[in-house]
């Protein structure tokens, strides 16, 4: 399809940032939204596009996925991330400033924008590092940063070096309006736990992360949020107890955003039982009760936005006695349906579903997209709700195969992703 | 007659053979394999007077099936309350029939020293020999079928008995 | 569901990783096959040629001269050939090294790896990752398990008590939370249908949630001694003073160290049982460690027997391997 006005037809179109959720046809031109439901006056259609039995939502917007790139291009690049984003509905994905180098100078920032570029699949936006190659102790330049297109300042998991350092990062990174991304760790109270300190922990002998460990960073953090008055989000929370507090805190009125990320939706401590490096997470998968916990918050909106927490690995990754593995799974391809299995189940609403991975996504990295009123980037995902599919290595399009989710059916299977009105992908029907 | 004494008749049997065959002096043991070799050693033990206490031997760690089979748990630990070295051992057993049994006896009583002979004394010997061994004492020959199998019950009544398998 | 990694087809033996995921006639079949060998290195011929012409190799990530000799004594008693490899865990082995480790020792043709590991979960790894024809035996892994000590500490108890569990009250005491020997005893224990299990420590030496693995906590001494059968004494490890969790060994012997005195609340025939090596005057004192209740030399002596059985029937599960002329 090249360039040229665009008429998308038949589809059911859900747009939860301006309450849509109704068959709806959409007009683009210019690689932005020209009209919704009907054509705009004189509207000539170069291409159209039939979406009949397919939903139309905004571009997925994932809050953290890992390229890595630069630095740990054993695992995956930008390349190959950005087409399995784009094959699984995913236009926007942020990723952290953890590279090799770190993202704490404008150049890295521009080698990942360039990169992206010539991809030509999802668009990569970044969080600059709050501390120089994030030692901890001295600040980055923050303003350059930002004028480098960074959207936003994470430490990533590493911590700060003392919470005078802490007040001073948020403080100057208040003064250039950026939101600060965190990490809730207590580093003694994890020191090199590998699992939830339980049951499980216990009875497979292996180095526990106590609930404490979040719980102690939230609380500390909100008071320096408080004193300082920046505006924080608090990246892929585990504990019903840490949720709770940010929710108590949101009433209170702090500039406080929270996300989760899928799989802690899923899965529990349990679930490593056979220390299977796949259940391997950091931070770790929690109880039964947590995983209720975060529903609820997810619900209500205290946590604003579901991600993928996307983390790429080659094999010999996880191929060791399991506290010698790398943490993380691999989850850019199996996001959406994660996130539709979440409706299927009955956890939310199909728009309440859609608007954590896409409007509420975009407004904690206050970026224009996640949504499709008129006038805005036309970035879209179509896909076959009634279409299923089983996770597997050769269906997984990411370089990274560590899923703990192989073998499962999941619902949705992206058909078209657009972005800026062009196809970034394409999968037939069977 | 009936069967006891068909079997009391054999070991008598035996006994005189083997006081013909072996000098029962000072250097003289006898060893029994269990189960059924122990039960007729005991008996001969007592009829020939031999001075060593009897030897039992259980050869099921050096059964050469044992990959196969695995471990019976039951083991009892050979007794050997003499030591091997130079003496003229009678080796009993209630059943010969592939010689496998007595090459592991043997085995096992070669790994407790170097005895100067070893005679064979069985109740039954049977057809169907896999290795090169033959009793030089025996109570009786038996003509059996491809699928029948011949067992010595007991401790008492001592009975041999006959099994077909299916 | 997961396959018993540990268990045949046939239902027998097919490693021995960890006492978890095994069955009370299993271990029953351990210690009685036990016994027999107990026989066996009782008598002057201590050797039996039950292994002979299998490999058994050693790989000790964590340096351990007791334990590894007991092995290499079972496995030579067992007639098997024995190759010890000795690794420095600490000198960064990684994932790929363990793996490549492993396929170069596999391509010498060995028949059974005896694996000890700093981290939890290492022999259940190299448990998948092993040829069809190859087992393995757990000599301890991180925190996790020590299933070969379970099972001698188990043949003790056997032997001193009888073999009905159910009527016995046990105790381990001292550092539960870092103990892989501990954790195995509670689930062997269990097993076995003892009639009380019991552990006493400072809230500190006690992992999370202990009470699901089947026990009754105690912080008292006095109190988790009343009227036991058994006691066993785990090693307090000096690292405990470093991370905070105790201030003292002297304020660690004056609260659960054993003496006469202490053990007189338990039955009068109890039985005081400690994987070694002691530390003497911290977990107990002499006049226990040398007084006739107690069986620590027994443990090292049935620990021979106890390991023949496990290799032994672990071994024969395996099918042989085709050799090629």
């Amino acid at each position: 399809m090249a360039e040229g006005t665009l008429h998308i037809h038949g589809g059911h179109l859900v747009d939860p940032a301006n309450g849509i959720d109704a068959p709806t046809d959409l007009y683009i031109a210019d690689g932005r939204i020209a009209a919704i439901g009907k054509a705009p006056d004189g509207f000539r259609a170069d291409h159209t596009l039939d979406a009949g039995g397919l939903h139309i939502i905004p571009g997925l917007v994932d809050l953290c996925a890992r390229v890595r790139e630069p630095g740990q291009e054993h695992k995956a690049t930008i390349d190959s991330e950005c087409r399995a984003a784009a094959a699984g509905g995913i236009t926007t994905l942020c990723c952290p400033p953890d590279t090799t180098p770190v993202i704490d100078t404008p150049a890295v920032v521009e080698l990942i924008r360039h990169r992206t570029g010539q991809a030509r699949a999802a668009r990569v936006v970044s969080l600059g590092a709050l501390t120089r190659n994030l030692d901890g102790e001295h600040l980055s330049e923050m303003a350059a940063l930002k004028q480098a297109g960074c959207v936003g300042v994470s430490n990533a998991l590493r911590p700060l070096a003392s919470t005078q350092i802490e007040r001073r990062a948020f403080e100057y990174a208040a003064t250039f309006d950026l939101t600060v991304f965190l990490y809730a760790d207590d580093p003694a109270l994890s020191a090199n736990g590998c699992l939830h300190e339980g049951q499980l922990s216990t009875r497979l002998g292996l180095p526990g992360i106590p609930e404490a460990a979040e719980t102690v960073a939230v609380a500390r953090d909100l008071a320096l949020i408080q004193q300082t008055g920046v505006r924080a989000h608090f990246c892929r929370l585990t504990t019903e107890r840490a949720v709770r507090m940010v929710a108590r805190a949101q009433f209170d009125g702090l500039p406080v955003s929270a996300d989760v990320a899928i799989p802690y939706l899923y899965l529990t401590e349990m679930d490593a039982s056979e220390f299977n490096p796949e259940f391997h997470f950091i931070p770790p998968l929690r109880t039964q009760n947590d995983r209720d916990g975060l529903l609820t918050g997810l619900r209500d909106g205290t946590l604003g936005a579901l991600c993928s927490d996307h983390q790429p690995h080659e094999a010999d990754a996880k191929l060791a006695p399991f506290p010698a593995t790398e943490p993380g799974a691999s989850g850019l391809d199996t996001l959406l349906s994660l996130t539709l299995k979440l409706v299927q189940d009955k956890h939310l609403t199909l728009s309440e579903a859609i608007a954590r991975v896409t409007c509420g996504p975009a407004a904690i990295l206050n970026l224009p997209c996640g949504e499709l009123g008129v006038g805005r980037v036309a970035d879209l995902c179509l896909f076959d709700a009634s279409a299923h599919w089983q996770v597997k290595r050769e269906n997984l399009l990411s370089q990274g195969k560590n899923t703990p989710f192989t073998g499962w059916e999941m619902p949705g299977r992206v058909r078209f992703t657009l972005r800026d009105g062009q196809p970034i992908f394409r999968r037939e029907a069977k | 007659m009936n069967e006891t004494t068909t079997i009391t008749a054999l070991i008598d049997t035996m006994a005189g053979d083997l006081r013909e065959r072996v000098p029962l002096d000072a250097h003289t043991a006898m060893v029994g394999i269990h189960t059924g070799g122990v039960w007729v050693a005991r008996q001969l033990h007592t009829r020939l007077g031999i001075e060593a206490p009897l030897g039992e031997l259980d050869i099921s760690f050096y059964r050469d099936d044992f990959t196969r089979i695995g471990m019976n748990p039951q083991v009892r630990p050979s007794q050997l309350p003499f030591s091997v070295d130079d003496r003229h051992i009678i080796l009993v057993d209630d059943v010969l029939h592939t010689g496998r049994t007595i090459r592991a006896a043997m085995n096992e009583l070669f790994d407790y020293g170097r005895p100067a002979s070893i005679t064979l004394a069985v109740l039954v010997e049977r057809d169907g020999r896999e290795l090169p061994i033959e009793a030089a004492v025996t109570g009786q020959h038996m003509e059996l079928g491809e699928h029948e199998h011949v067992k010595l019950a007991g401790p008492e009544p001592l009975k041999l008995e006959i099994n077909r398998a299916p | 569901m997961s396959v018993n990694l540990q268990i045949g087809e046939d239902g027998r033996l097919r490693h021995f990783l960890a006492i978890e995921g095994l069955n009370r006639t299993l271990l029953t079949e351990i210690l009685d096959t036990a016994e027999s060998f107990a026989g066996v290195t009782e008598q002057s011929v201590k050797k039996v040629p039950l292994l002979r012409g299998r490999t058994i190799v050693n790989l000790f990530f964590e340096a351990s001269t007791r334990t590894r000799t007991t092995f290499e004594l079972a496995a030579k008693r067992l007639s098997a050939d024995v190759l010890n490899i000795n690794l420095n865990a600490s000198s960064a082995v990684k994932g790929e090294t363990l793996l490549d480790t492993l396929r170069n020792l596999q391509a010498m043709h060995v028949d059974m790896f005896v694996v000890r590991h700093a981290d939890s979960g290492t022999a259940h790894f190299i448990a998948r990752h092993v040829q069809p024809h190859v087992s393995v035996i757990n000599a301890g892994d991180g925190r996790h398990a020590h299933p070969t000590q379970a099972m001698l500490d188990m043949f003790t108890i056997r032997r001193e008590k009888g073999p009905d569990f159910g009527r016995l009250s046990v105790a381990i005491v001292g550092d539960v939370a870092h103990s892989r020997v501990a954790r195995s005893q509670i689930h062997a224990l269990n097993l076995l249908n003892v009639g009380e299990l019991r552990i006493v420590a400072p809230r500190t030496l006690i992992p999370a949630h202990v009470e699901s693995l089947g026990v009754r906590v105690f912080n008292d001494l006095h109190a988790g001694l009343r009227d036991v059968d058994v006691v066993i004494m785990l090693r307090l490890q000096r690292e405990r003073m470093q991370g905070a969790m105790l201030p003292s060994e002297h304020e660690y012997f004056r609260l659960y160290g054993l003496t006469e005195d202490r053990l007189s609340v338990a039955k009068p025939d109890v039985t005081v049982m400690h994987p070694g090596p002691i530390n003497r005057g911290v977990e107990m004192d002499s006049q226990v460690a040398d007084g006739p209740r107690s069986v620590i030399l027994e443990q090292v002596t049935y620990g021979i027997a106890t390991r023949m059985a496990v290799m032994s029937m672990a071994m024969h599960s395996t099918p042989r391997q085709e050799n090629d002329g």
